[in-house]
């Protein structure tokens, strides 16, 4: 017992290295491609390619005093941060990087990060409304719209993905989906669906996980040309870098489950490169899919609120329902 | 619970956008009541970056207020100085060299397209997309290149002088004018396939804060703000001025009168002012800059007098009452963005804060030049 | 029915291009200049603060008429000259450029008669000091000679 303790607790331990060391780096990446687009060159003086930036900017934000705006809720402003830090971390115990990098693997682990993933909205509410400052509280009215919004499409079209699989062990949904880039929830010609649906299931899953993150386009939570910073507009110090961090490690888990639940997981896309190890592939994937993240950002403007929820209530909820339906209809008849 | 406040249904608070604030691009303050997200009421309040330019021009003597005219936008300078130039030559007179004329007009809308360029990009950014605006300002760079070759500065030009202009262009600047043409016919189609085509703009801007014909009268709008309500009005056609009549230009207007129509109106007048920079290198004609004949001391003979120009802002005005000194009597500037601004505080009530200042943005509004 | 499938495929496919440009750009290569490590030349006409122009023998052109003086419109020229015993001409003793007031207009080397004036080409400027902004353009031609 006492050694499962201990295996539990060094995984957490390195979840949260995982963790932190991604959303330190990704801003650099971020930061680096956004500059590439815009034909800059981005950071480059720090370090080579400027790969000192991320620690040199958390020592500027660790030695800066955390301010507390005057009436506001001390306890929930304190706690904002910190909340929008843990569920993305937490998460992390049950994600499985290759058939044995798992920290603790569960067969309600689909379940699990959900959960932790609808409150990672309430950080938004917390801080917005302990702010004390009106641009943050409509950003947190904005932000929970958006969560109820889109966590719907995201769970219809996840539950397609569990039907298929039969399982909501993440282990089992990406075994399931070996051998070929064919056997792919996202183009199953080969694997146990044939619903050739999946391509648009995928773009739905992916939209929502945009929107669940609070990436643009649609970062309506911190429209900076509206709202100032939204929601962080009164965070200082390293209570604005638990957030910052807090969205890139959000964005890490929604690729992590974009990859396990669509692309396959550790599978390697041919069967011949089964050789190479699952961490890589996972890896691959996952970068993949965030640089993606990063490309859209750079590229559209931001939708308005009431876009946002026509899009989710118009075309992502009867889409995803209408291919839950069909997908269900397919398996009862193969 | 007893508590002590009651809160009504239709509560209001109060929002205050600015003085420092993303996306009034200045120090432009929006009083706004809000119901919510909603606009019930809004105020703009001015005034932060007045500099009394109307007074410094009483007390300046003619060429020493040559330099001030720059100031008022330092996005679109030059409009505003052959404005200024050509009603002190109207005033007293002087006659201006044909090259002269020709060349403050490529100038001027080498200018405009600039302004429109940084307009461009400041206004995805205000809608959220960062991209474009480091594309529009590449070929600003440009623009902006050329100039300080000419100029020597880069914003705030001094560049016209009463008669004629302050120095020469080169073949330097002629051939880099010609390959800059090209250039930016490539890079609007890049704006226009990158942002004009793209679905979420579309959906934000299209059908977005109407402004009917009659409110764009009853406030004197001007520029794109009147032409994308459907008013064939530009100041270069309907008054003509310098060598505008030589030119073959069309006046781009839509009738939608939405955010989308001023957007397309802008991004067709960059298109307009590139053929009238094409037409105005083929026709530049040799000879003097400065008239040969020159008043040594300006002093316009008393009177009143009045000039309209077409800058990259709208209709600018400016009027002159002289009594024969030095100095003028009076001098008054009419600011185009003064009256397109006063159409947001009616036109905005009702609206999400978000369209707000997507309409704030499609108003082109520069600050410095609202308060003069 | 067709219309909402037409018009979600055309913003999916409008989407699609607008990413095929920023996905192009990102291969493109820089334009910045990575200034301070890399520095532009000025053009010939740069208008920077003024400066006033030596004759060979290293002595300003200047011959004290305060014609720019009168010329500047924000009154930040400041000169002063004496006639030195057995001299014609005044030579100039004072010439204060306030610079915190200074537009770059221009008037003063346009007002020279006697090509004393000239802009130059220093656009590093910069101080915490209200004082260093008021150039003593005789000593700082005095430097230049050195």
């Amino acid at each position: 017992m006492s050694l499962t303790l201990l295996n539990v607790i060094v995984a957490v331990v390195i979840a949260i290295a995982f963790a932190a060391l991604n959303a330190a780096y990704l801003v650099w990446a971020e930061r680096r491609g956004a500059a590439r687009i815009q034909r800059r060159p981005g950071p480059n003086i720090n370090g080579p390619f400027g790969l000192l930036q991320p620690p040199l900017d958390g020592i500027k934000l660790m030695a800066k005093q955390l301010t507390i705006p005057g009436g506001a809720d001390k306890v929930l402003f304190i706690a904002a941060p910190v909340l929008a830090m843990f569920p993305a971390i937490m998460s992390f115990v049950t994600i499985p990087f290759s058939e044995s990098i798992v920290a603790k693997n569960m067969n309600v682990g689909v379940l699990m990060i959900f959960a932790f993933a609808s409150t990672g909205s309430m950080a938004l509410v917390f801080a917005g409304w302990s702010s004390r400052n009106k641009y943050a509280m409509m950003s947190s009215v904005r932000a929970v719209s958006q969560a109820v919004a889109y966590e719907i499409p995201m769970l219809i079209t996840t539950i397609t993905v569990v039907m298929i699989a039969g399982s909501t062990d993440l282990m089992e949904i990406v075994r399931q989906q070996s051998g070929s880039i064919l056997h792919w929830n996202i183009f199953p010609v080969l694997g146990n669906s044939h619903n050739l649906l999946m391509p648009m299931s995928f773009l739905i899953f992916f939209t929502c996980t945009l929107a669940e993150t609070n990436r643009a386009p649609f970062d309506l939570g911190e429209a900076e040309s509206e709202l100032v910073a939204g929601f962080h507009t009164e965070y200082g110090s390293m209570g604005f870098g638990l957030f910052f961090m807090g969205e890139y490690a959000n964005i890490v888990i929604g690729s992590c489950m974009t990859t396990i639940l669509f692309l396959g997981g550790w599978n390697a896309p041919l069967p011949f490169l089964g050789f190479i190890p699952g961490i890589f592939w996972f890896l691959l994937k996952l970068y993949l899919l965030i640089a993606t993240f990063i490309w859209i950002r750079w590229t559209f403007p931001r939708t308005t609120i009431y876009g946002l929820l026509n899009l989710s209530w118009k075309i992502l909820i009867p889409l995803s329902l209408f291919n839950l339906l069909f997908t269900a209809g397919l398996i009862k008849v193969f | 619970m007893n508590s002590p406040i009651k809160l009504q249904p239709d509560e209001t608070f109060i929002l205050n956008v600015g003085p420092q604030h993303p996306a009034t691009h200045g120090v432009l303050r929006v009083k706004m009541e809000m119901n919510g997200e909603y606009i019930v009421n809004a105020e703009t309040v001015i005034g932060y970056i007045h500099r009394m330019h109307e007074k410094m021009g009483e007390v300046k003597t003619y060429p020493q207020f040559l330099m001030n005219l720059s100031r008022m936008d330092y996005l679109g300078a030059l409009g505003y100085s052959h404005g200024h130039v050509l009603l002190i030559e109207k005033a007293s007179g002087i006659e201006v060299p044909e090259r002269a004329e020709y060349i403050r007009a490529i100038m001027v809308e080498l200018n405009r397209v600039a302004s429109h360029l940084f307009w461009f990009g400041a206004f995805v950014m205000d809608l959220g997309g960062f991209s474009p605006l480091m594309y529009a300002l590449q070929d600003r760079e440009y623009i902006l290149d050329m100039l300080e070759a000419v100029t020597g500065s880069r914003l705030t030009y001094c560049y016209f002088r009463f008669g004629g202009l302050y120095n020469d262009i080169d073949d330097d600047f002629i051939s880099a004018a010609r390959r800059f043409i090209p250039r930016m016919r490539k890079s609007l189609k890049k704006y226009h396939k990158l942002v004009t085509g793209n679905i979420i703009f579309h959906k934000r801007l299209e059908g977005i804060a109407p402004l009917s014909q009659e409110m764009c009268r009853k406030y004197g709008a001007s520029s794109a703000v009147a032409r994308g309500s459907g008013i064939n009005f530009d100041v270069r056609k309907n008054e003509p001025y310098s060598v505008y009549p030589e030119f073959d230009f069309d006046i781009p207007v839509f009738h939608e009168c939405d955010s989308l129509a001023r957007y397309k109106v802008r991004m067709e007048e960059i298109e307009q002012s590139l053929r009238i920079i094409e037409q105005g290198l083929d026709k530049l004609p040799d000879g003097p800059i400065m008239p040969e004949k020159k008043p040594k001391l300006i002093k316009p003979p008393p009177g009143d007098y009045y000039q309209a120009v077409e800058t990259a802002r709208g209709s600018f005005g400016i009027r002159l009452v002289s009594d024969g000194g030095k100095t003028p009597y009076r001098l008054k500037l009419r600011s185009p963005t003064y009256s397109n601004m006063h159409l947001f505080d009616e036109s905005c009530r009702g609206m999400m804060i978000m369209d707000a200042l997507a309409f704030m943005g499609s108003l082109d509004l520069v600050i410095p030049e609202i308060d003069r | 029915m067709i219309t909402y499938f037409t018009d979600i495929y055309h913003g999916l496919i409008s989407l699609f291009i607008g990413m095929g440009i920023t996905f192009k750009e990102f291969f493109s290569p820089t334009v910045t200049v990575s200034y301070p490590y890399e520095t532009l030349t000025m053009c010939d006409r740069y208008r920077g603060h003024t400066q006033l122009i030596a004759n060979e023998e290293g002595k300003p052109n200047c011959v004290v008429c305060g014609l720019c003086e009168k010329a500047c419109p924000s009154n930040c020229i400041s000169l002063a000259g004496e006639k030195p015993e057995g001299g014609k001409k005044k030579v100039l003793t004072k010439y204060i450029l306030d610079f915190t007031r200074c537009s770059l207009c221009g008037s003063c080397v346009e007002s020279c008669n006697f090509n004393a004036l000239e802009f130059s080409k220093e656009y590093n400027l910069a101080s915490t000091r209200k004082e260093d902004f008021i150039f003593d353009l005789l000593k700082r031609l005095e430097e230049k000679n050195k």
